[in-house]
């Protein structure tokens, strides 16, 4: 592929560094820990672009963003016209600027990575989005005609987000359901201040809500309407869920039902979502120990105990049970919680949380680990090793051990099909379930992964959702 | 929307709200609450719908005042509104023709019981009635569930109103009788939960206990609510609220409801600073 590539100039290997904030001040609030580029900055990374002509970026983008267009833009000072860019096909350029894992996406691919410095195609994109927000400049795309046509999207995380600008686009009319008060979904209750600003994604979703899909908070579906409800009482002509994988999973340890132990999902809700850290301004409570363990070695836990660090835990720990290869969280998460000062206990696993009279966590007795044959998720599995038992001295867990299917939909939709874990079958091309007029995407049909794959199962459902209604073709 | 229509002050820490919400009063069936919040910065509150005015779209809620949000939630006039009412959450209670019911309700938990109760009359079970305050001014609901009941029995621990004493009493007495009971429902406080399930045991009779953990969501996605029941963890948001009585860990359940206290009295003595007149006749 390298050799179809024609440089127009020189290769330029430096990598443009983003601020951030100090580590020993940025674990005293909950400000954004990167800065973003300076429009200086941004045009010296963009100018690194080779321009190839045949982008291979563009193919690990779910979103399908046109990236060497936007960075062209930047090159030309055009900051406005390289966001607008990038919303032709993604709603959410501030927030996947910032969340989505662009080094396994975008920039994995980019010709100047097997040279050791992709272009930060991740930041720029992030720099653009808040570029155009900053100067009041978001302009809404002149819509097409209306179709009469009526769809309501469940959940308003990054899926539902994004199938819902992008149907407001095609010209039919929009209702986003959001079981909580505030819209957003993980991107407002899971992901920490630190790392995606709440205000921002209220940008995006008023950006949403300015293509003309209404937003409508408190109605849990599967409660407050079923999707046959929605269906045949509503007057939806479709139904698209994009309700997440919201339930916590916990070890099944003795000790877990303790005061002092949360699921990550607990914990980062009542501090994101409620304003925990801001009680008692705010009415909803949070603890925090003095010695706070994590288990788990994904974004939520990085999340979780980056959080606890700013909530005033005197030692935050990292518990997992595989070696720091094998954790799912990205580089730079992991590379910012030991810089704040977590303390990673890499090879141990909990066996049981300890308690003391009055029912608080006093203690976590865990075991040594070490890695056997490969398993089914090709990494190598970890083996206790007997007779290595200690107890860590801790006064509160959080598990951060993954979350599953939330049963509420699917245990209300009785002819649609759910795999034997729980979540929603679906096409995944077409996003379509076995249920007429209803598509799914995003962690309820694969288990939790990422903001990037929700958004791009939106995109693939929108567009089967456009052709369903335009022909009635199941 | 959610705005409150009608008042009443059962007592100056008790009071009752009538509440714009129709999707909720449209789906709403006995054994289900809802997550109220009080304003933008408050907290999620389950509240269990006492009753529901269809055609008007409104629920009815009832709760006593003891911390900061209860407190901030009894501020409410008609006209003024609530942030948020979701539901109905949780599931429904597991209404049929029994035979003979007995509902037993302390304290407040009248209000939560008085639907399930309801529901049970008009599946045509024989329905007697306990219900229980710590004094005759606490005792709430008492016609409603008059209306209902074919036995209403009353008891107050002070011996100011009914027959003196709890109302596990008065259910044992209710057990030793002629009358062979098939099923109790029990709501209120944990502890008074506990004692009516040890009143229960001898006689083996089917148990159902409405439970009223801490939740911040509500639709299963924080564990929270978590509870052992029979040895195994349940959410109460979407597992329950309702549970076999005699498979709940009561001891825990009284625990998890005190991990904040130290927060509830502090956000607590601030309101009282703040809104003296949310205070008004509670000593």
């Amino acid at each position: 592929m390298a050799d179809e590539k024609k440089p127009k100039k020189g290769l330029n290997l430096n990598r443009m560094e983003m601020p951030r904030q100090d580590p020993k001040e940025r674990i005293k609030n909950f400000n954004e820990v990167a800065l973003g580029y300076t429009a200086e900055m941004a045009v010296a990374e963009a100018e690194r672009c080779l321009q190839c002509k045949k982008p291979v970026c563009i193919d690990g983008c779910p979103a399908e963003v046109k990236i060497p267009e936007f960075i062209e833009l930047i090159t030309e000072g055009k900051f406005v016209e390289a966001s607008r860019k990038i919303k032709e096909t993604n709603a959410l350029p501030a927030v996947c600027g910032r969340v989505c894992p662009q080094e396994e996406q975008c920039e994995v691919l980019c010709v100047l990575h097997k040279k050791g410095a992709p272009v930060a195609i991740g930041r720029l994109e992030r720099f653009v989005a808040d570029y155009e927000a900053e100067v009041g400049a978001v302009e809404v795309p002149e819509l097409p005609p209306r179709t009469g046509k009526k769809v309501a999207v469940v959940g308003s995380g990054p899926a539902g987000l994004t199938v819902a600008a992008d149907l407001a686009l095609m010209g039919h009319e929009v209702v986003v359901f959001e079981a909580l008060h505030k819209a957003g979904g993980v991107l407002v209750y899971g992901i920490p201040e630190f790392r995606l600003p709440k205000a921002i994604v209220q940008r995006e979703v008023d950006y949403i809500e300015k293509l003309g899909a209404r937003v409508v908070c408190d109605v849990v579906v599967g409660k407050t309407f079923t999707v046959d409800d929605l269906l045949n009482e509503e007057g939806f002509d479709a139904v698209f869920l994009g309700v997440g994988a919201g339930l916590p999973w916990f070890m099944d340890i003795p000790g877990e039902n303790l005061n002092g132990v949360y699921s990550a999902n607990e914990f980062l809700t009542r501090n994101n979502l409620m304003k925990a850290y801001l009680f008692p301004e705010y009415d909803t409570p949070i603890k925090v120990g003095r010695r706070v363990a994590v288990v788990g070695g994904g974004n939520v836990a990085m999340d979780a105990v980056r959080t606890a660090l700013r909530l005033g835990a005197e030692e935050a720990h990292i518990v997992y049970r595989r070696s720091r290869a094998e954790m799912p969280a990205r580089e730079e998460e992991i590379e910012n919680a030991e810089a704040e000062g977590v303390i990673f206990n890499l090879l141990v696993n909990p066996v049981e949380v300890l308690g003391d009279e009055s029912g608080w966590v006093k203690g976590m007795k865990c075991i040594r680990m070490e890695l056997g044959e490969p398993d089914e998720s090709g990494r190598r599995r970890p083996v206790p090793i007997e007779g290595s038992e200690f107890i860590m001295d801790v006064d509160m867990v959080v598990m951060a051990i993954g979350t599953g299917a939330n049963p509420l939909v699917p245990s209300t939709t009785p002819d649609m099909e759910i795999n034997r874990r729980g979540y929603i079958v679906a096409d995944p091309e077409t996003c379509k379930t076995t249920k007429r007029g209803v598509f799914a995407g995003g962690d309820i049909i694969r288990g939790a992964a990422t903001v990037i794959l929700a958004v791009g199962d939106g995109k693939k459902a929108a567009r089967s959702i456009d052709h369903y209604l335009r022909t009635g073709e199941w | 929307m959610f705005k409150v229509v009608r008042k009443k002050e059962w007592h100056p820490t008790i009071t009752e709200l009538w509440v714009e919400a129709p999707w909720v009063a449209k789906k709403h069936r006995p054994g289900q609450f809802v997550i109220v919040r009080v304003d933008e910065k408050g907290e999620r509150v389950p509240l269990t719908v006492v009753d529901i005015d269809k055609e008007e779209g409104t629920v009815c809620l009832v709760f006593q005042k003891v911390g900061k949000s209860t407190f901030h939630m009894g501020l409410l006039n008609p006209g003024d509104a609530f942030a948020d009412v979701v539901g109905p959450l949780g599931r429904p209670t597991h209404i049929e023709n029994f035979g003979t019911v007995v509902c037993v309700g302390g304290g407040v938990g009248v209000a939560p019981l008085y639907p399930i109760a309801k529901g049970m009359k008009e599946a045509g079970n024989r329905l007697i009635s306990i219900i229980g305050a710590r004094t005759k001014e606490l005792l709430i609901l008492e016609e409603k569930m008059n209306a209902i009941s074919d036995e209403l029995i009353i008891t107050t621990d002070d011996g100011t109103y009914g027959m003196h004493g709890f109302v596990t009493d008065a259910l044992k007495m209710v057990l030793d009788g002629d009358e062979k009971v098939d099923m109790v429902v029990a709501i209120g406080p944990v502890i008074m939960m506990k004692f009516v399930t040890k009143t229960c045991e001898p006689y083996q009779v089917p148990l159902v206990v409405s439970l009223n953990s801490i939740m911040v969501d509500a639709t299963g996605m924080c564990g929270a609510c978590r509870v052992s029941v029979g040895g195994v963890t349940r959410f109460v948001c979407v597992d329950g609220p309702e549970f076999d009585g005699y498979q709940v860990d009561y001891d825990e359940l009284m625990k998890r409801q005190q991990m904040y206290l130290d927060e509830e009295k502090r956000a607590l003595e601030k309101f009282r600073e703040e809104h003296p007149e949310a205070f008004q006749g509670v000593c």
